[in-house]
Formats: C-alpha cells, structure tokens, sequence
C-alpha cells in the first residue's frame, strides 16, 4: 500500500518525464498535497462538498435483470454516474480545486477527451471562482459538441486543439504547454491518473472515495466482499479509485476492460496494457499504444473517454504485479452492453462504463461454463451516465430518430 | 584559457565550447530537425549552417529527432516535425545528419524526447551516435536523476549528456543538474515553449549566474527564443553557449518547394548569428 515511492515510482514504472521547467511546481504540488490531506479542515471542506454539492456517498444497485444475462453472477453496479455531472470525474475534480486554492492559484486548465472531465473542472471553476481553460482535440470537439456548450455556459473557455492526431493526448501537450508558460498561477488539473507524479498518486487518492465507499457498503449491505471488481480502463481514474481498497483483499479479483475497438488485430483499438508496450508519454513511464521508433500511435474506440494511447502507471504496475487482470472489449461488445442494460435495469450508462458491464457479462458467462455451481458476485463501476453519449448510440444502432406514430393531428 | 579545465566533465562539446571561449568569443549553436523538408534537404540544410556564407557558421549543431508528442515545442518546430513524420522520418536518419556534420567543422549533436531513445534502445542508441561521430544528446525531458540507463550508456560510449535547467530550478536541483551533465548545461532562458521572441528574456543573465553560482566548472547555454545576430551578441556576453533553433527553422518555411532560395537564408542567418557571438564579448 505504499506505492507510489517518494520519486513517484510503481515498480518500473511511474516517474516525472517532463520538461525542467515544470519540476519545481510538481514538487510544489506533491508538498501542497500532502499538507492538504493531513489538515483536517480540507479534508472536512472536501467531504462537504462530496456530500452536499455531488451528491455523494453514491449507491450500489443490485442489477437484478441484467444478472440474468451474466451466467450465474449476480451484478452490482457502484453508481458513479449519480454524481453531480454525471461521473466519477468529480470526485477528483473538487479535491484538485480545492487544492489551487489552498496554493493560492487563480486559474486552471485541463485537458478533456469525450468532455467529462471539462465539464468538472468547469463546474467546480464556477463554484469556487477560478478561471479556467479546457484543451480539447478539435475531433473531440465536434463528437462531443454538447459537452463543448456545457463547459460554456459554465464560464470556461474552450481550446480546440488542431494539432497531431486532434484527439485527447493533443490536448494533454497543449495543456502541457500552456502550464509550463503560465505555472505562477496556474494549476494543472489532470483528469486521469497519467501524467507525472504526483498526479497518479494524487487522482488515486482523491478517486479512492469509490472503493472506500463500496466496500463498506458491500460488507454493510451486502453481507459480503463482491468475488470480482470491474472497471473500465483508459487513463483508469474510476478503476484505481474502483481498486483501491479492496487491493488488499486478495479473494477479490480485480478486473480492468481496456478499449479493444475493432479489435486488437486490426490496429484500431485503445487496449493499451492488452497490446502496447512500456514506454514514456506524458511525464510517466507506463505503457504505451508505440511503433517500433516509440513514436505514440493514435488510439481508437467509440468512447471518447477511453480513446487515448497510454494508461495510468499504477495500472501498467498492477498488471504487472498480476494483481490485478486487463482484458480487451470491443466497440461492439461494449455497445451490446450499453442497450442491455438500458432495456434491463432502464440506467443509460457511458460507453465508457459500458465496457466495464461488458466485461463483467462476459466473465459471469464464462464463469458459468467452466463452474456451473459458482454464483459469483461481480461488483462493476458504473463510472457515468450516457446522456452525452445518445448521439452516438443513435448513430451506432441506426435509429432514425422519428416517433412511432403520430396521433392527434386533424387530418 | 577559459574557466573550464576539466576534460573530463568537457567531454567532447565542452572542450569545443572551451575552445571558442579561449578565442574570446561564446560557441554558437544551432538546432534543426532531421527530416525536414525531406531527410536530404534536412542534411543539406544542417551542413549550410555550419558554412553560413562564407565559411563561418554554427560550432555545434544539435539535431532534432521528431517526435508524435513534442509537449515543449512551439508552433515552428510542432509543424516541421509533423511534416518530417507524415514523410516517413525515421531515428536512425538523425544518424545519417550526424555523418554529415561530422564530415564538417563543426561538431553534431542529437536532441531528443527521450521515448525515442528507449524505443531504439539506449546502449544501441548511444553506439549508433558515437558510431556516426556524434558528440552526445540533448535531453530535455529526461531527469537527471532519475536515468541509470542512460548514465550508464552514455558512459560506455563516451557520449556528452546534456541536461536542462530552468528559471524554476531550485540551487539544489541546478547543482544535481549540472553534476549529472558532461559537455555543458542547457538553460531555458524563459518558462515556456521553443520559438523566437521579439526581446530576450530577462531571466536569461538570472539564469546564467545562478549556474554559474552553483557550479563553476561547466559551460551554460542559454536556449529558447533567440533569433537574431544582435540578440546572439546580447546574450553570448555573459552565456558560454547561444542556442538558435526556431528562428533557423523558420528559414525552410517554403517546405522544400524553394530550397536554393531557403539555404541561401539559412546561410545568411548562420552567418550573423555567427557575427553576433563574435562581437559579444568585445
């Protein structure tokens, strides 16, 4: 449990890559950060506002209907898309800007993908009075257009970013590149547990609520730790936070769904632990979707929220450890889930959070077929909702979009 | 004779810079990546700043190597290298622009995002440049600290490691900096991306002195935002090193569709970067 070490090191992987400049406002941070969490005003400022202002703790749902289509498992749902905003992504959002005040930072910016993360740092901008900026891939913007508006209307400005491939790791340099020039007054607000240490520490820690939260709430309520965790992976924020604490619980499994895409072998995908190899990107050393030259290659997933080429270096490390298990779900898995539980348990999750319900689908089947007796119990994180995401399905179903019938019209 | 004595801590570009210093003047350096327009005008074009235009140019050449994810890099050199890229450049042609400046006067370096090295492998990364004659490699986001690797490899291979500092750097941070380079040190003169500046930075002489306070035994370069013979002159008063980059890149901007016409500018800025470190120290 005393990962990272004091250099931000997970076994091999981890680290502070980044450029000089931004080594003194890390060191800054990981000392900011440590105060933070030993001062009991903050902690209780935090708790405050995850109670009162997000909602939490957030509830675990027994998915009754859907268990039915998992084998004998029986599926419970840590329901992260309650959150104000809709996702996990709060929870680290309130704790990072409560944290800029405290350094006595005026502003902040943040890199997004499918516009989640924007949208919580916008929110919390509002609330707190910071000014803010979102990098967001230009692609990123026009699939996630709505997301764009949201973030508007909640004061911040919004940078399309044009250059590289135009998705989430684009907006990651030019965030980068932003906070390097502006780092006086200027707090990097990083979504995901990537980047350099201390983020992966310091996003763990404030995402760790979930698994804090529902292992109580299993032994509490449910009479029992769940025999598997899932989680769906692309930097894997909601999955450390999901791991965490029941990492010490060696009879739970825990288990990571990376974005598989089309599929592994076609080369368009996000599996990034499935399929990448260790390398550095963004100030860590972790794996990396990386040609032969360590050039970065473009990731690919119809979930904007898992489309990124690297993954937190705690997820690299735990892989590596065998403590944890990272298996690929495919685009059309993943969306086969998404209607699954929209028609069963009537909850729209995120695409994201429906490769994690995939996943766990898939492994109660084949739980099923090599123990019939097994009744296994799979606890997966709902990390969001899928409103953001209706034009996607919309597009991925083929629906037109038009009302059954028309009744009430003069002829 | 300059300050700086100790060869071992000289290495190879260090004793360069030594040697410009003892005849009165700070080493000109200048920056351009492989691969752009195309590998072989990139060559010719790493060659024709050594030269300038009538012989006199850059004293060590630092060649970049582009990479997909260049987070400390402006506009200038982020365009060029996308384009070196989508043209298919590739790690080891840094090597062949290392050749072709070895075959010069002055002497070749690489700089690099460190994935890169990693990727090929740091012990055959730093056989492959000592091979092609290369001094040793700039690394701008790699910590000291935190590289046995490439310790280890550059030592094996008798390479020059240079390591940046910063206005933000704290002493301690300047002096483990420092002690972990061989050749000289790389001071970003301001917080932010590379690319020209329409005035130098404050922080520069800030900078320089603060290295120069922590550790007198290696020559510091001052980088980032110089463009002109006149800023050269201007910082190569108190800097060892003056490092161009952007503002000669920004000479090949026709992308290859006017070559002649782009090394003729590139030579004429060569040569009075080259006039302006000369006149620094009179």
């Amino acid at each position: 449990m005393s990962v990272p070490d004091a250099t931000g090191h997970f076994g091999r992987f981890g680290g502070r890559f980044v450029p000089e400049a931004l080594q003194a406002a890390l060191s800054e941070l990981t000392v900011a950060f440590e105060e933070a969490m030993a001062d009991p005003e903050y902690r209780a400022e935090l708790a405050r506002l995850q109670r009162d202002y997000s909602g939490r703790p957030t509830p675990i749902t027994v998915a009754e209907n859907f268990s039915a289509h998992c084998g004998n498992a029986r599926v419970l749902l840590k329901r992260e898309d309650l959150n104000h905003t809709g996702a996990h992504k709060i929870n680290n959002v309130l704790g990072q800007a409560l944290l800029t005040k405290r350094m006595g930072k005026t502003r902040v910016i943040a890199e997004t993908g499918a516009g989640q993360h924007g949208v919580a740092t916008a929110t919390a901008a509002a609330l707190l009075g910071l000014e803010c900026r979102i990098y967001m891939g230009e692609v990123d913007t026009k699939r996630q257009a709505l997301n764009v508006a949201r973030m508007q209307l909640l004061g911040a400005e919004v940078y399309a970013v044009a250059a590289g491939s135009r998705t989430l790791k684009d907006a990651m340099n030019e965030a980068m590149r932003d906070w390097v020039t502006t780092v006086d007054q200027t707090h990097y607000l990083i979504g995901t547990v990537g980047g350099p240490h201390p983020f992966p520490y310091l996003v763990r820690e404030l995402q760790r609520v979930i698994s804090t939260e529902a292992r109580q709430q299993m032994l509490d309520d449910h009479g029992a730790l769940p025999d598997y965790v899932a989680a769906c992976v692309g930097g894997g924020s909601n999955a450390i936070g999901m791991f965490y604490d029941f990492i010490p619980d060696e009879s739970v499994k825990l288990y990571g769904f990376e974005a598989e895409g089309e599929g592994v072998a076609t080369g368009r995908h996000a599996a990034t632990i499935v399929a990448g190899s260790p390398g550095v990107l963004h100030g860590a050393r972790t794996m990396v979707l990386q040609d032969e030259d360590g050039q970065t290659i473009e990731s690919h997933s119809i979930s904007a929220g898992l489309d990124y080429p690297g993954v937190g270096p705690e997820h690299a490390w735990l892989a590596d450890t065998g403590r944890a298990v990272y298996q690929g779900v495919t685009d059309a898995e993943a969306m086969d889930a998404f209607k699954l539980l929209t028609r069963t348990e009537g909850i729209i999750p995120a695409i994201e959070s429906a490769h994690a319900l995939a996943g766990a689908r898939r492994l109660g089947l084949q739980i099923a077929a090599e123990d019939p007796e097994a009744r296994p119990t799979i606890l997966v994180c709902l990390s969001g909702r899928g409103d953001k995401d209706v034009a996607t399905a919309f597009e991925y179903f083929g629906l037109p979009g038009v009302p059954d019938k028309t009744v009430g019209g003069m002829a | 004779m300059s300050q700086y004595t100790d060869e071992a801590r000289l290495g190879i570009s260090g004793r360069v810079v030594s040697a410009c210093l003892d005849a009165g003047r700070p080493a000109l350096v200048g920056y351009l990546p492989v691969g752009y327009p195309s590998v072989a005008d990139s060559i010719e074009a790493v060659t024709a700043i050594t030269e300038g235009t009538d012989g006199r140019g850059v004293d060590l050449v630092e060649i970049g190597i582009p990479y997909s994810d260049p987070l400390m890099d402006g506009l200038v050199i982020q365009h060029a290298t996308a384009k070196a890229r989508a043209r298919g450049v590739r790690t080891a042609d840094a090597f062949r622009a290392v050749e072709a400046v070895a075959a010069t006067s002055a002497t070749p370096m690489v700089m690099t995002y460190w994935n890169l090295i990693e990727a090929y492998g740091p012990d055959r990364f730093a056989r492959d440049l000592a091979a092609a004659g290369g001094a040793g490699v700039i690394t701008p986001d790699l910590p000291p600290d935190d590289c046995p690797e490439w310790i280890e490899a550059s030592d094996a291979h008798g390479l020059d490691r240079v390591f940046l500092i910063a206005p933000s750097s704290t002493d301690e941070r300047i002096a483990l900096t420092m002690r972990s380079c061989r050749g000289w040190v790389y001071a970003s003169s301001v917080m932010g991306v590379t690319g020209a500046r329409a005035a130098t930075s404050d922080a520069a002489p800030v900078i320089v002195s603060r290295a120069r306070s922590v550790d007198q035994g290696l020559p510091v370069g001052i980088g980032l935002g110089v463009s002109t013979g006149d800023q050269a002159a201007e910082i190569g008063a108190y800097a060892d090193l003056v490092i161009v980059g952007s503002a000669l890149l920004k000479c090949l901007d026709s992308d290859g569709a006017d070559l002649p016409g782009d090394l003729r500018r590139l030579r004429t800025l060569a040569a009075d970067l080259a006039a302006g470190v000369d006149r620094a120290r009179l």
